[in-house]
């Protein structure tokens, strides 16, 4: 389960929105209209187990989420979540990870201030003596024409979901 | 086919090095072979294979028992043909630069335009990561023309003749280029993944002596001679790799191929 977002974590003002998410109770975050902009060079790592819980990052996890290694390790990875991605987006992740293939998508990503950044995300399943024991996912630097069209599109899908 | 005796074989066996060691390192390797034969018991031919296809058709041939792989050919050394990992350099790890000549009007990546002509040589590891580099200017290989050539110093050339806007370096090669050359060029981007490096692996033929390998190029820094060869290698200390270490290492590969 994720805890609520902190106000006292939070630089500058806030919206508050209480977020759905599937498989969890839902969640209070608190949403800062800044973007921290991906830094050059660097590879954003995670792994996570089968239920999408942490059990790996690297420093540019660290760094760009905001939160400590230790709250990181253990905690679902949902803990990025920005209500501005639809959920559909996150569905067809798990679908085609599940099913053992590769997923590639633009995500935007919550940060513990409040503040958000984009990435360009693949996730893969981890084969190990040919059973898939969890899932790694690389973020990257993203094309700013890309991240414009991503964000029209959960815009549109999200209105479709119900959503703002 | 082998011959052992005691636990020392009179078979002989393949020792390569990826081909994106600098050009100044090869005696190093002999150095290393022959410190290697003797740390082991065991005769080894050191074999330095031109390029990265020459060496992946002897690979393809099992003529290979040991490798210093790039990370890149680690990921089908170790799925496809079953090579396991033993140790890599400590706290070295595989970067890559995206560079320009100096004088160019371009500050950061997304400064670069279509169709850009990239100079690079013919290491896959660079060349992936080089490419994901110029993702952020939404370049891709649609819109970029690349100039393949045989070494590093080359792709500076390229850079300061103008036949490429852009040219992609292993750091390492980068950094051994001469003052001279470096100071007509300039890095755009310098990668900061800390999670690729060349690794040692063995092949089936000696696998099963993973663990003595493995612990004479741990001790190597305990003795004054192993320090002389790994200071030729340009490295303090070899450092233990598991085989899911190795993994990792390959899936992250696998996510940038992807």
């Amino acid at each position: 389960m994720l805890p609520d977002m902190n106000p006292a974590d939070v630089i500058g003002s806030y919206r508050e929105v209480v977020l759905p998410l599937y498989g969890l109770p839902p969640r209070r975050v608190l949403l800062v209209d800044r973007e921290v902009a991906y830094p050059d060079g660097r590879l954003i790592v995670s792994v996570t187990d089968l239920r999408g819980v942490i059990t790996h990052c690297n420093s540019a996890f660290v760094e760009m989420s905001g939160y400590p290694q230790e709250t990181l390790i253990g905690a679902e990875h949902s803990i990025l979540r920005h209500p501005d991605m639809p959920a559909i987006a996150f569905k067809g992740l798990w679908d085609d990870v599940q099913a053992g293939k590769i997923w590639h998508g633009y995500v935007k990503n919550l940060r513990r201030d409040g503040a958000f950044y984009w990435v360009y995300a693949t996730v893969i399943p981890n084969v190990r003596a040919g059973k898939v024991q969890g899932y790694t996912s690389v973020r990257r630097k993203p094309a700013r024409l890309k991240v414009a069209e991503a964000a029209r599109l959960y815009a549109q899908l999200l209105a479709g979901e119900g959503g703002k | 086919m082998s011959a052992s005796m005691n636990g020392v074989t009179s078979e002989k066996y393949q020792l390569t090095v990826s081909p994106d060691f600098p050009a100044k390192r090869m005696s190093s390797w002999f150095i290393f072979n022959t410190w290697l034969q003797k740390a082991l018991g065991m005769p080894i031919h050191l074999e330095l294979y031109p390029d990265f296809d020459s060496q992946r058709a002897a690979i393809s041939a099992d003529k290979v028992d040991i490798i210093y792989a790039n990370p890149y050919d680690a990921a089908m050394l170790v799925r496809e043909k079953g090579f396991v990992s033993v140790a890599r350099p400590a706290g070295k790890c595989d970067e890559c630069i995206v560079a320009v000549a100096a004088g160019s009007g371009a500050q950061v990546v997304e400064d670069l335009k279509p169709i850009c002509r990239v100079a690079r040589t013919d290491d896959p590891g660079v060349n992936l990561v080089g490419m994901i580099l110029l993702e952020p200017a939404s370049l891709g290989h649609d819109n970029t023309q690349i100039l393949t050539v045989e070494s590093y110093p080359l792709v500076a050339k390229a850079l300061m003749r103008g036949e490429a806007e852009v040219g992609f370096f292993l750091a390492e090669a980068f950094d051994e280029l001469s003052s001279l050359v470096r100071h007509q060029l300039r890095p755009l981007v310098h990668s900061q993944i800390s999670d690729f490096s060349h690794v040692l692996l063995l092949g089936s033929r000696l696998a099963e002596r993973r663990e003595e390998v493995t612990r004479v190029l741990l001790d190597m820094p305990a003795e004054a001679k192993g320090q002389d060869v790994l200071a030729e290698l340009g490295f303090a200390a070899w450092e233990r790799v598991t085989q899911e270490d190795t993994e990792f290492m390959i899936d992250l590969m696998d996510t940038l191929k992807a």
